[in-house]
């Protein structure tokens, strides 16, 4: 036997269900905007994803170099390791011989006949050298301080490598990256508050439009909830069909993003790695955007029946 | 069943719509309510359904006191009450079956019960054969009773008609009269306003005059005084 709080439930989400499909031209305006809302998010998020990717792709490549006089024996290179993991920031050290060293290069130049000539010339000249990864890429300065101490650079045949080129580009993504998060959060509140807007606009119409129904059913003693429930139900609708728009709208898009975009890869946004994401998460993504779409119909058609159905009477 | 005590309303300064109202009504009893237009008899009702909050006075229907009332428990005293009007508000889209079920789905009622009781009320107020018309496809009469047929399918200890007939010739009027007899008999006292002498006088019942928000008369068989 069901319960006569689960039946109201019932009937509220029936009744929901059936005015959705009555106003659907009424609620066109309204599943527009919260498509280009729920849309603009998405692209907001895969664009921040895309970015983080970026930077700790490129982050997790930076690394500072110490070459090693070819006098320094085994014992000092080992003093010198475990002294450098006493700096802070420092994630890991790995050590390069003269002869891993030879190999790099010779695998890195195999197409340059010449290069490789010349080093073979003579007795390997390449130094050997310790790889440390920072832990932060953006705070050298405690390995660098370190480093350029008198016994240290005793030790060193040439001067530190800090991959300074490649910091500031890792220094420009990161402001590019800030910058995009803070216009695009402005940009979907700014959305989210006119969706909001017109939602709330169409159940007033709705409201309006179905007056007599609503009186009838106050004077039959319909509670609150079975009044107010059903218009609930239908923006929730609303937001559930925004939503699957939304992905289908935004699933087209990537794909053409990343067919025409990719061979002139920007280098800032992998565009490629977007849509790797998005297929990936597809389910994820749906979800999200239609809980995110409910609860932006449900806000917006709760405040507008509060203010609207004069339910207390 | 329905206890007011020196009940009255005011809208606005202009003067009172009802004032010091007493008046006591037995469960089962059939009580008609007279007066011209204005008199305060639509108030009265308002009262009763709690569409409008009394100034001053104490209002006790069916064992429910409306001062202790919370706003959250007005629709279980309305699912108490059963309201006819003179306008019938049916619900336009909906068929007469669909009309009178609307009012048990809003009480939660279950499905199977709703396709239990339906025709009977149905049966009980002559539109057996008319469950799938719609409202603007029956007569003034019929109208009428699908909206009496509503306000009773719940069992409701009281019915209140507000000017039933006041839209309908005599022949149907006097259908829809008969079905309010008829539902007394079952048991639920009905409270009656009309302008029909005729009515009044025909039924020989207890009458009660209100004049300008005052009782003016209150009579077990009463008669209806033209102006």
């Amino acid at each position: 036997m069901k319960s006569r709080r689960y039946i109201a439930f019932e009937r509220i989400i029936k009744s929901g269900v059936i005015n959705f499909g009555r106003n659907i031209w009424l609620a066109i305006a309204a599943i527009a905007m919260m498509t280009i809302t729920l849309t603009i998010l998405l692209f907001a998020f895969v664009a921040n994803v895309t970015f983080n990717h970026t930077i700790s792709d490129i982050t997790s490549h930076i690394d500072v170099s110490v070459y090693l006089k070819d006098s320094v024996t085994d014992s000092q290179r080992n003093k010198l390791t475990s002294e450098i993991y006493q700096v802070n920031n420092v994630k890991s050290i790995s050590y390069i011989s003269k002869a891993q060293a030879l190999k790099d290069y010779e695998a890195i130049n195999a197409n340059n006949p010449n290069l490789l000539a010349a080093i073979s010339e003579t007795d390997n000249p390449l130094p050997a050298s310790l790889d440390i990864k920072p832990k932060d890429p953006n705070q050298l300065q405690s390995i660098k301080d370190f480093l350029d101490k008198p016994e240290i650079q005793a030790l060193q045949s040439d001067p530190t490598s800090y991959s300074g080129d490649r910091k500031a580009a890792i220094d420009n993504i990161t402001r590019a990256t800030h910058f995009f998060q803070e216009a695009g959060v402005v940009g979907i509140i700014v959305f989210i508050l006119i969706s909001m807007l017109i939602i709330f606009n169409t159940i007033r119409m709705a409201i309006f439009n179905r007056r007599d129904e609503l009186v009838i059913m106050r004077l039959l003693g319909a509670s609150t909830a079975f009044i107010r429930g059903p218009f609930i139900v239908e923006t929730m609708l609303y937001g559930a069909a925004a939503a699957s728009i939304s992905l289908v709208l935004c699933a087209a898009l990537f794909k053409i993003a990343s067919s025409t975009l990719q061979a002139s890869s920007l280098g800032l946004l992998d565009i490629g790695y977007s849509n790797r994401f998005f297929g990936g998460h597809l389910g994820e993504i749906l979800t999200l955007q239609i809980l995110i779409g409910i609860l932006i119909g449900a806000a917006s058609s709760y405040t507008a029946t509060k203010r609207y159905l004069k339910l207390n009477r | 069943m329905i206890l007011l005590d020196r009940v009255s309303k005011t809208y606005n300064r202009k003067g009172a719509a009802l004032e010091r109202i007493s008046l006591h009504v037995e469960p089962k009893e059939f009580v008609i309510i007279v007066g011209p237009s204005g008199a305060g008899k639509s108030t009265l009702f308002k009262l009763l359904t709690r569409e409008e909050k009394p100034t001053s006075g104490k209002i006790i229907v069916g064992g429910m006191d409306y001062e202790r009332l919370k706003d959250k428990d007005v629709p279980l005293l309305r699912r108490k009450i059963g309201v006819v009007f003179q306008d019938f508000k049916l619900l336009t889209n909906k068929t007469v079956w669909e009309n009178v079920a609307f009012a048990l789905e809003i009480a939660g009622i279950p499905n199977a019960e709703i396709k239990h009781t339906v025709p009977k009320v149905l049966d009980v107020v002559g539109l057996k054969g008319k469950e799938n018309n719609y409202p603007l496809e029956l007569s003034g009469g019929e109208r009428q009773r699908v909206a009496i047929a509503r306000a009773i399918v719940r069992q409701p200890k009281i019915l209140i008609a507000d000017e039933p007939t006041g839209n309908l010739d005599p022949k149907h009027a006097w259908d829809v009269i008969k079905v309010l007899e008829k539902v007394n008999r079952f048991g639920t006292t009905v409270l009656l306003t009309t302008h029909n002498q005729e009515i009044v006088n025909a039924l020989k019942r207890r009458v009660v005059t209100i004049k300008d928000g005052k009782i003016v008369s209150d009579r077990a068989v009463g008669q209806y005084k033209a102006q």
